[in-house]
């Protein structure tokens, strides 16, 4: 006969949040930058799969730990994101509405599931001026932490924030990528090659879809590498 | 509001929106019953009236006018039929109104989505299948007189050429190699375009085409409206090349129009 158990609910919850800081933490990082002209997402990304992505007009999303786990939160966010502008109008998608539902959905993963999500995420959304940007980093847990001017998720992220703050300036998209360059090379034990990035940027001063991704002679450049 | 689904239902957003909200998809709704016996619905509903399509050098041209008729009676001088669908493709749409954007939209929305999530473009041929599905999709509607007829135009970033569909009721998709013209002053455009087309046009050539086809259109056509320069109101024009779509701006229109209105004065 088995012998009947009890685990504290502080216990579990316990385990579970280190499981979960574990899973992410064996990842590589992803940073979200404000600068003058919008948000820059910088990855260091050697796989051809993507942590970056574009959501709507305005908003974009950024994922690290568990490749499957963040890349069906990303599909549902578009499918939320999407059926939202269809049923009402483009210009009533938000991020804010969008990380909330995130937020219900992986809290709930947390609290009612055996094994939590191994994933944090950014919900970024560029706004009209520097003012109106909006960045979302979600925990494993459901909770929300509402970012101003840079944020890091996946990896030894707390390094590379202290390293960032160093550096951090508002400055053109030239600037804000060569201060991600530096802090990433400070933190990493290895070099860093611009081949291994996935770049991306929200740009406010384009129409519609603001969100484009950068291409490895565009990096180069930015970088003079 | 949709539930945040972590089940995955595809990539086809008509898909999910039909698994999720069923009754935002118009084909789904029965119209018999909503238009008493022997009312014809040609005259409770806007329709849409000449589209044209024609390639040229780079590319394609597409076109439309910009009156929408309820039986006899004009009820919009400055609708819009031409759309830009993504980077590479335009639709022109003829038929009901209502129909006509509902699908456009919806179309728009599937191009992007599926662009979203599978991290790539559908191919030229792709997009022109699934128009036709939802062409077909839509025959209920058309049977009770919403009829949704669009042409569908773009730049085959594979091929390198522009390309022409032209649809039918049933979600028929046929490609045409010159130029197409529809809708109810379609025939008499398409005379036009006979007359004035040839390969290799360059583009203000194959813009300057477009216009005169409109325009003999709206001499015919009672549904087809030309040129309104009092108002300033006139057709609209897409170009379609690898430097991607391009609104044709009012001003080069009506400065087309006004040479060949001065053409016409002159006789010749």
């Amino acid at each position: 006969m088995g012998m009947p158990y009890y685990v504290s609910p502080e216990q579990m919850m316990q385990d579970k949040a280190e499981y979960a800081r574990k899973g992410i933490a064996r990842g590589r990082s992803t940073i979200a930058l404000e600068f003058l002209n919008g948000i820059l997402l910088f990855a260091d990304n050697p796989s051809t799969l993507n942590k970056i992505s574009e959501i709507y007009d305005r908003i974009a999303f950024a994922g690290a730990g568990k490749y499957n786990e963040f890349e069906n939160l990303r599909k549902a966010g578009i499918r939320h994101a999407d059926m939202k502008g269809y049923v009402y109008s483009r210009e009533d998608v938000t991020a804010r509405s969008l990380a909330n539902a995130y937020s219900q959905t992986i809290g709930d993963v947390f609290s009612q599931e055996m094994k939590p999500l191994e994933i944090e995420i950014l919900v970024i959304e560029v706004g009209e001026s520097v003012d109106g940007n909006e960045m979302y980093r979600i925990q494993f847990d459901g909770s929300i932490l509402d970012e101003k001017s840079f944020t890091v998720i996946g990896g030894q992220s707390e390094d590379l924030t202290e390293a960032l703050k160093s550096r951090y300036k508002l400055t053109s998209l030239k600037g804000a990528l060569s201060i991600c360059w530096t802090a990433l090379e400070a933190e990493s034990e290895d070099d860093i090659d611009p081949e291994s990035l996935e770049v991306a940027v929200l740009d406010r001063s384009s129409k519609g879809r603001q969100f484009r991704r950068l291409d490895l002679k565009e990096v180069k450049k930015y970088l003079n590498k | 509001m949709t539930p945040f689904q972590l089940n995955d239902p595809g990539s086809s957003f008509q898909d999910l929106l039909s698994s999720s909200q069923p009754d935002l998809i118009l084909n789904r709704i029965d119209a018999k019953g909503a238009f008493s016996e022997g009312q014809n619905i040609l005259k409770t509903v806007p329709h849409g009236t000449t589209i044209l399509s024609l390639r040229y050098q780079e590319g394609v041209i597409i076109c439309g006018d910009r009156r929408a008729t309820e039986g006899y009676t004009i009820s919009e001088r400055r609708i819009e039929k031409v759309y830009k669908t993504d980077e590479t493709s335009a639709i022109a749409i003829s038929g009901a109104a209502g129909p006509c954007i509902e699908m456009t939209r919806l179309f728009q929305v599937e191009l992007e989505h599926y662009e979203k999530l599978e991290g790539h473009l559908l191919s030229l041929e792709g997009k022109a299948n699934k128009l036709a599905q939802m062409i077909k999709a839509n025959l209920p509607m058309a049977m009770q007189g919403l009829v949704v007829i669009p042409i569908y135009a773009g730049y085959d970033l594979k091929r390198k050429t522009g390309r022409i569909f032209k649809f039918d009721v049933a979600g028929g998709r046929y490609e045409e190699r010159e130029y197409y013209a529809t809708g109810s002053g379609g025939r008499d455009a398409k005379g036009t375009l006979k007359r004035m087309f040839k390969p290799n046009l360059s583009r203000d050539e194959a813009i300057r085409v477009a216009l005169e086809a409109i325009y003999d259109a709206a001499e015919a056509d009672v549904a087809t409206g030309g040129p309104d320069m009092l108002r300033g109101i006139f057709p609209n024009v897409m170009v379609m090349s690898k430097k991607g779509v391009m609104d044709v701006p009012d001003e080069d229109v009506q400065a087309i129009y006004e040479e060949i209105l001065e053409r016409l004065r002159e006789g010749q």
